[in-house]
C-alpha cells in the first residue's frame, strides 16, 4: 500500500469511529462549555476586560480539552493488539502517525468551531483588529498543540498513570506554542499590535516540531 | 577508578572551602546592592553548571539514540538529574536577591526568569517519565524527549524575548564593570561548583550502574528458579 493509501484508511477508520460514538467531541464541547460558563461567572469582564483576557482563556480552555482527543488516540489502538499488530506489518509508520494527527486536527478544530461562537456571545467579543486574521492563529495553534500531543501520546503508552503523563508532558513544551496563540489572538482582538511576531513564531515552532515529530516517530514506535 | 574518585573529592573539597571564603569576604562589597550581591557568585555558577548539565544531557540522549550505547543513557538520566538541582538553585537564589534589589521576588514577564523556569519544568517532565515509565526501552524514549526539550529551549526564549529585562545581564557579558577580584571570585565558584556536579554525577553514575545490575542479576534468578 502507498503512503496515501495507508494515511487515508487510518484517517477514515478514526473518523468513522468518532462518528460514531462520539466520545471525544462530546466530552471535549461539555469541558470547554464548563470553562466558558464558570470563568464568566468567576470574572464577570466588560467588554475592554473580556478583550485582554480572552486570548489566554480560549486557547487554555482547547489545550485542556485536546487532552481528552490525544489520549484516546493511541490508547484505543491497544485493546486488541492493534498497534503490534501494526509493527509487524510492512507499513511504514510515518502515515500512521501524520493519519493519527490529522485526525486529531480535525476533532479539536470541530470543537473550535463549535466553541467560538459560544465564547464571542460570553465574553462579549469584538475584535478591534482584523478578524480573519485569527482563521491562521487558530490552524497553526492546533496543529503545534496537536502534532505534539499526537506524539506524545505513543510516548506516553507505556508509562503507569498515562492518561496524567500526557499534560505532564505536553504542557511544558508548549510553553511557546501557548504564548505565540495567546499573544496573537489578544494582539488581534485590542487591534493595539501586530500579530505578525507571534505567527512568525507559531510557524517556526509547527516546522520545527512536525519535522522532529515525523524523523523520530518510527524510534518511539519501535521502543513503546 | 577509586583514587580519581578520591582525589576528586578532596579538591571539590579544597575549593568549596576556598570558594566560599572568597564568596563571602575576599571578594569586594558592591556599591549599591551591598552584601545582598554575593549570593550572585552562587546564582551564576549554579546557572552555568546546570546550563551545562542540560547541554551535555542532549548529546547523551543523541548519542544514546544513534548508537544505543547503555553509558549514554544513564550518563543522560544523571546530568538531568543533577542539572536539575543546580536550576532549582537559581531559581531559589534569584528571588533571594531580587526582592531587596528590585523589590519583587519574581518577575512575571522578564525573559531570562521565564527561560530558566521553562526549562525547569520541561527536565522535570524528562525525569517524571522515566520514573513513571514500565517500558524496558525508556532509554529511547527519555532520549526523544530529551531532544524535544532542547528543541524547545529556542522558541522558549523567542516567545519571551520582547519582554524587556531588568536581569542584569551586561555585567557578564560586557566584562568590564565587574571588578576584577569579582570576576576571581566567580570563577573559583564555578570551579568548585563544577567539581561538585562532577563528583555528585560519579556517583549518581555508579548508583544507577550498581542498580541496574542488580535489576538484571534478580531477573536472571528468577528465571533460572522459573526454569527448575
Amino acid at each position: 500500500m502507498s503512503f496515501l493509501a495507508i494515511a487515508r484508511a487510518t484517517l477514515a477508520k478514526d473518523v468513522r469511529l468518532e462518528w460514531r460514538s462520539k466520545d471525544a467531541i462530546n466530552a471535549m464541547l461539555f469541558f470547554s462549555l464548563l470553562v466558558v460558563v464558570i470563568f464568566s461567572f468567576a470574572f464577570d469582564p466588560t467588554a475592554e476586560e473580556s478583550r485582554r483576557i480572552a486570548g489566554g482563556l480560549v486557547w487554555v480552555a482547547f489545550l485542556f480539552a485536546a487532552i481528552v482527543a490525544l489520549n484516546q488516540t493511541w490508547a484505543r489502538e491497544l485493546r486488541n493488539q492493534v498497534l503490534d499488530a501494526y509493527r509487524v506489518s510492512p507499513a511504514p509508520a510515518t502515515p500512521l502517525f501524520i493519519a493519527k494527527a490529522l485526525g486529531n486536527f480535525l476533532f479539536v478544530g470541530v470543537l473550535e468551531v463549535l466553541m467560538t461562537p459560544l465564547f464571542v456571545m460570553f465574553y462579549k467579543l469584538r475584535p478591534l483588529g482584523l478578524g480573519w486574521e485569527l482563521v491562521p492563529v487558530a490552524l497553526l495553534g492546533t496543529w503545534a498543540l496537536v502534532v505534539n500531543g499526537t506524539f506524545f501520546a505513543a510516548m506516553s503508552l507505556r508509562t503507569r498513570a498515562r492518561e496524567i503523563m500526557l499534560p505532564l508532558l505536553l504542557f511544558p513544551l508548549s510553553i511557546p506554542a501557548l504564548l505565540g496563540m495567546v499573544n496573537a489572538t489578544t494582539a488581534i482582538l485590542t487591534g493595539e499590535e501586530s500579530p505578525a511576531f507571534w505567527i512568525a513564531l507559531l510557524v517556526a515552532y509547527d516546522v520545527v516540531f512536525t519535522t522532529a515529530c515525523l524523523l523520530l516517530f518510527e524510534t518511539v514506535l519501535e521502543a513503546e | 577508578m577509586k583514587r580519581g574518585f578520591t582525589i576528586l573529592g578532596i579538591v571539590t573539597a579544597l575549593l568549596l572551602s576556598i570558594a566560599l571564603y572568597t564568596a563571602l569576604a575576599w571578594a569586594p562589597t558592591e556599591q549599591t546592592m551591598g552584601h545582598v550581591q554575593r549570593i550572585f557568585y552562587y546564582h551564576v555558577s549554579s546557572a552555568w553548571t546546570a546550563f551545562l548539565l542540560f547541554s551535555l544531557n542532549f548529546i547523551s540522549s543523541i548519542v544514546y539514540l544513534v548508537k544505543r550505547n547503555e553509558k549514554a543513557d544513564i550518563f543522560a538520566l544523571v546530568s538531568a538529574e543533577v542539572g536539575l538541582v543546580f536550576c532549582t538553585v537559581v531559581l531559589v537564589t534569584g528571588p533571594i536577591w531580587a526582592k531587596p534589589v528590585w523589590g519583587i521576588w519574581w518577575d512575571p514577564a522578564d525573559i531570562r526568569l521565564n527561560s530558566t523556569l521553562a526549562l525547569w519544568l520541561i527536565y522535570i517532565s524528562y525525569l517524571i517519565l522515566r520514573r513513571f515509565s514500565t517500558s524496558s526501552r525508556i532509554g529511547v524514549i527519555a532520549a526523544v524527549w530529551g531532544i524535544f526539550g532542547a528543541l524547545d529551549v529556542p522558541f522558549v526564549f523567542f516567545s519571551i524575548w520582547f519582554f524587556r529585562t531588568q536581569h542584569p545581564s551586561p555585567v557578564i557579558a560586557k566584562g568590564g564593570s565587574l571588578d576584577p577580584k569579582m570576576w576571581i571570585a566567580v570563577l573559583i565558584n564555578w570551579a568548585a561548583f563544577m567539581c561538585l556536579a562532577w563528583l555528585v554525577c560519579w556517583t549518581r553514575y555508579r548508583l544507577e550502574v550498581a542498580q541496574r545490575e542488580v535489576h538484571e542479576a534478580e531477573a536472571m534468578q528468577s528465571l533460572m528458579e522459573g526454569a527448575r
